[in-house]
């Protein structure tokens, strides 16, 4: 029993329960969602559709966890994408001419070109963090100036055209399948136990949470918040890069304007989702991956059900204040007392 | 004392620093527009700068007013291109009066601020997540209501937008005009109201205004729902400036609005600002928008660069004169306190 009400405690159960509660209406209400499909291999349907779309956004939601950990933000992200899938696709050549990258052939090697792109993401967010942590600029404003002047930068890159690919190999990322599974999963997967990893066995995730909890009491016991602070940034630009280029991939395409678009109240709100506090401190990287499963299963419900494509902005925003409303009248206690029938602090504050 | 009082600016240039840059740069622009570009330097040019942004001026009164009470609203773009979008549609097909539709816009606005200010006030929501969540929410309304554009057909309408204000062989329009007219009105407010000296108090300092028994809650809300109310007026000047209406008019308009108050000398930390400065600040944007538009080569995602830029200085500038201000008064404790002599102080200790 006492192993159930310490699993009910954690931070992950309330997205847990509201993605469960999503896929169990559209078990009852939404024909076809759970159809899996095998073809050539592949396998098809609206769960790995929820997996393959939501991938950018659960890199996206990687990253916000450490700035929001921080008690900071970062609404750059959509911007910082379109600029790194701007220099990826600037560096593997767009036109379909000899002199530009071919289906078979790209200006530069695929590693550098990818490479280039996460190191210019990463300098984004290093930027963000500079002014957020050295100048003292508020991290909203600061991130404000580079959503909007990224999309300019970004047009800047691709000299205000769409670059259009046709280098295959690029592709892989995006579109490609492994073992019958899209291969940008296996990524997802692959940086989220890194980030988990860095986060729980270095002494850096445990930093974080204290600069984040207590700012004063963490540089008197001799942090440097202010690094802990910029290098959330920087994994948060480098995330962002992560999501743009895999989007430059599947679509095939560097839109300026329109790769990552919105993509950073998605990205807070699955953070958010995923039972994490916007005020910072303790933390929950699996919660955010949840969070972003979740928001990206509300999307694909929407689009199953025939809802005007639209719409989507107004149920998200709907439910980014119903989750603050929620956070702010305190449901742990509400369902500390419905479980134990007594308030669950003294038991918290003697641990 | 004396030598104190020498080594200060006087005392209107010490509390307006910010906004007296604000100008100075605005002047600095545009001569430099004038010395390159033929043409450049006229009134014309000048009042073209009140036309082209008479919606952004009245967007950004509201802005301004936020910022001073410590919050930021990333609303306004949404709200008037939703209010726009309803006005539009009111007008064209549904073939209202323009009295009740404007009075039905107005108070659609003045809804969102509400629903912010509730958010912020009384549930503890920050600010941006709030306003960013009222953008969606406008905006997703904007494709809710259709996803074509709509054009205003109103012959009153149309004849309203084309009138102009004639005087030194120049012209401005009738939103100029109500721009103008709005920032001379919140001027007043917000230095001889009860409410405009509340929201410099609840910015300056939460918690010493609350202790001070000033209605923190009231003002904070208040001053939100201003905001989108604002919004709602200047989708009108945006109405008559466009004569249409699209879901995607006004994006990014939120960076124009903050960037115009604090480039105007509002503080992002909230407390000090001044809604005449919120003028110059659309007005130097304005002039490098038109810098743009003169040269001609540039795309117009330059113009994006460069407010980012414009609002990136003003920050470290600000920056700049908070820290100095606190080492000088830091300083100034220090002259304080050294004639007590050291013993008796540890004597107290």
């Amino acid at each position: 029993m006492d192993k159930i009400k310490a699993l009910l405690r954690r931070k992950e159960v309330l997205s847990i329960a509201a993605l469960s509660l999503l896929l169990l209406f559209n078990v009852f209400f939404t024909p076809g969602f759970f159809s899996l499909e095998l073809k050539e291999g592949h396998f098809y349907g609206s769960l790995i559709d929820v997996l393959k779309r939501g991938a950018p956004l659960m890199f996206m939601a990687i990253g916000m966890t450490f700035v929001i950990a921080t008690g900071s933000t970062d609404i750059s992200v959509g911007s910082v994408a379109a600029i790194a899938g701007a220099v990826a696709a600037q560096m593997i050549g767009g036109d379909f001419s000899a002199t530009a990258g071919t289906a078979a052939s790209s200006l530069t090697p695929l590693p550098l070109a990818i490479g280039a792109a996460l190191l210019t993401a990463t300098l984004c967010g290093v930027w963000n963090g500079f002014l957020v942590s050295y100048l003292g600029v508020q991290a909203l404003i600061a991130t404000l100036m580079l959503q909007v002047a990224g999309r300019g930068i970004a047009q800047l890159v691709t000299r205000g055209n769409v670059i259009t690919m046709y280098y295959k190999p690029f592709f892989e990322f995006g579109t490609g399948y492994f073992l019958g599974l899209p291969i940008c999963i296996y990524v997802v997967l692959a940086v989220a136990l890194i980030a988990y990893l860095f986060s729980k066995k270095t002494s850096y995730g445990l930093f974080l949470e204290s600069s984040g909890s207590n700012r004063s009491s963490t540089r008197y016991a001799g942090i440097k918040v202010q690094t802990m602070i910029w290098i959330a940034f920087a994994i948060s630009g480098l995330m962002a890069g992560i999501a743009g280029v895999l989007i430059a991939s599947e679509v095939k395409a560097a839109d300026a304007n329109n790769a990552g678009l919105n993509y950073e109240l998605d990205a807070i709100l699955a953070v958010v989702l995923g039972g994490n506090s916007m005020k910072g401190g303790r933390f929950s990287l699996a919660g955010s991956l949840i969070g972003a499963l979740l928001v990206q299963a509300l999307t694909t419900t929407i689009y199953m059900k025939g809802v005007p494509a639209q719409t989507i902005l107004v149920v998200k925003a709907v439910v980014v204040i119903l989750v603050g409303i929620i956070q702010t009248t305190n449901y742990r206690k509400l369902l500390a007392r419905f479980v134990k029938k007594q308030p669950s602090e003294a038991f918290e504050v003697g641990k | 004392m004396k030598s104190l009082q020498k080594r200060r600016m006087p005392a209107f240039v010490y509390r307006n620093i910010t906004f007296l840059v604000a100008v100075f740069l605005f002047i600095v622009f545009f001569g430099l527009g004038s010395a390159l570009f033929t043409n450049f330097f006229s009134l014309q040019v000048f009042c073209n700068l009140l036309i082209d942004n008479s919606y952004l001026l009245i967007a950004a009164i509201g802005s301004t007013m936020v910022v001073i009470i410590g919050g930021i609203d990333l609303s306004v773009g949404a709200v008037i291109a939703f209010c726009n979008m309803a006005l539009t549609y009111m007008l064209s097909i549904m073939k209202m009066p323009i009295i009740p539709a404007i009075m039905i816009v107005l108070c659609i606005g003045s809804l969102f601020g509400m629903l912010h200010g509730w958010l912020v006030t009384f549930k503890g929501f920050q600010p941006f997540i709030a306003t960013l969540a009222g953008q969606f929410i406008a905006r997703g309304a904007c494709y809710l209501i259709t996803v074509d554009t709509i054009f205003v057909d109103n012959p009153l309408i149309v004849k309203i937008a084309i009138f102009k204000f004639r005087f030194f062989g120049s012209f401005i329009s009738i939103g100029a005009a109500l721009a103008l007219v709005m920032i001379i009105v919140f001027q007043i407010v917000a230095d001889n109201t009860q409410f405009g000296r509340n929201v410099y108090a609840v910015g300056g300092n939460e918690q010493s205004a609350n202790l001070m028994g000033l209605p923190v809650r009231r003002t904070k809300f208040l001053t939100y729902t201003l905001s989108g109310f604002l919004s709602a007026v200047a989708s009108l000047a945006f109405m008559l400036y466009v004569l249409s209406a699209t879901g995607t008019h006004g994006d990014g308009l939120h960076l124009d609005a903050v960037a115009s108050a604090v480039i105007g000398g509002a503080l992002t930390s909230g407390g000090v600002g001044l809604i005449a400065g919120t003028l110059f600040g659309v007005l130097t944007q304005g002039t490098i928008r038109t810098m743009i538009t003169f040269q001609g080569t540039l795309s117009s995602w330059w113009a994006k660069i460069a407010t980012a830029f414009l609002l990136l200085l003003f920050i470290l500038i600000q920056r700049a004169i908070v820290t100095n201000r606190e080492r000088s008064r830091v300083a100034k404790k220090v002259e304080v306190i050294d004639p007590v002599p050291a013993a008796e102080t540890q004597g107290v200790g």
